[in-house]
């Protein structure tokens, strides 16, 4: 039995406007880690803390990841600047990655009202989400 | 097209999709997995700045999720994603270069191997207590 799905309409859509934004906050989460492995070299990583330990930084600049290295002064790594940093990474990635999941789950769902539930569903898990961690990140 | 697919499990596990597929599957795996994990770790995380949840949440986060050998598990994750998502950047971008997909998934596998190989040495070598 083969039921139909109608596709949307190809040109300037969701699903379009969604597929490229995958990849460009693909790109500008590089950059994030980018800024978070310079700005940790700046800051005297090359005497303070191993590979593991930069690659948890880069990945998020939260200053509870440098708290078991060797870091001279942990209030620098706890700025505002990196508090920013870390909030915009929240952002760019919980929108990346809760998209991702959608995409991955809906692959195997046919039922449009289940979709249609499970994408509401996945907007708040994201604003929830975004929420608490805003918070860890402002109290750590 | 429609959506059900009725495959057998013989012939999904029979399917030779080689390269490209295996990329598929872990980029999937990988990605599923870090939304799971990391999600666990801010709920802990938050948990552990209250009062009422300091045990369940340090437990999480000491005596699970920053055990060495869960940290080998969420950098294969993580790593793999990076790589393999800016080869699909790249290729997804620039739709010249799809010609050469298979070249660029060795090139991707000649970058992964070596990094992950070193966090790995480290990741262990700290895990067992062998200095570093």
């Amino acid at each position: 039995m083969m039921r139909i799905r109608i596709a949307p309409k190809r040109g300037f859509n969701f699903d379009y406007v969604m597929w490229l934004f995958t990849r460009l906050s693909a790109l500008a989460m590089y950059l994030l880690a980018f800024i978070g492995i310079v700005g940790a070299l700046i800051m005297g990583a090359r005497q303070s803390m191993n590979l593991a330990d930069l690659m948890r930084w880069a990945f998020m600049p939260e200053v509870t990841h440098v708290q078991n290295t060797n870091v001279a002064d942990v209030n620098a790594w706890k700025s505002t600047f990196w508090q920013g940093m870390g909030i915009l990474f929240v952002f760019v990635a919980s929108a990346h990655g809760l998209h991702g999941l959608l995409n991955v789950v809906e692959d195997y769902l046919e039922n449009p009202i289940v979709r249609k539930i499970l994408r509401y569903l996945v907007i708040g898990v994201l604003v929830v989400m975004n929420a608490i961690a805003i918070y860890v990140i402002l109290h750590s | 097209m429609g959506l059900s697919r009725k495959v057998s499990l013989r012939d999904a596990l029979r399917y030779q999709g080689k390269g490209p597929m295996l990329t598929f599957i872990l980029h999937r795996i990988s990605g599923v997995g870090m939304v799971l994990f990391i999600s666990l770790h801010i709920l802990a995380s938050y948990l552990m700045n209250q009062s009422w949840g300091m045990n369940i949440g340090t437990f999480i986060n000491h005596s699970f999720y920053e055990t060495w050998v869960f940290q080998t598990i969420i950098f294969f994750f993580v790593l793999f994603h990076v790589i393999n998502g800016l080869r699909i950047t790249i290729l997804d971008l620039w739709p010249k270069l799809m010609e050469y997909q298979r070249e660029a998934i060795w090139l991707e596998w000649c970058i992964f191997l070596p990094v992950y190989g070193m966090a790995l040495f480290v990741i262990v070598r700290t895990g067992l207590g062998l200095g570093g």
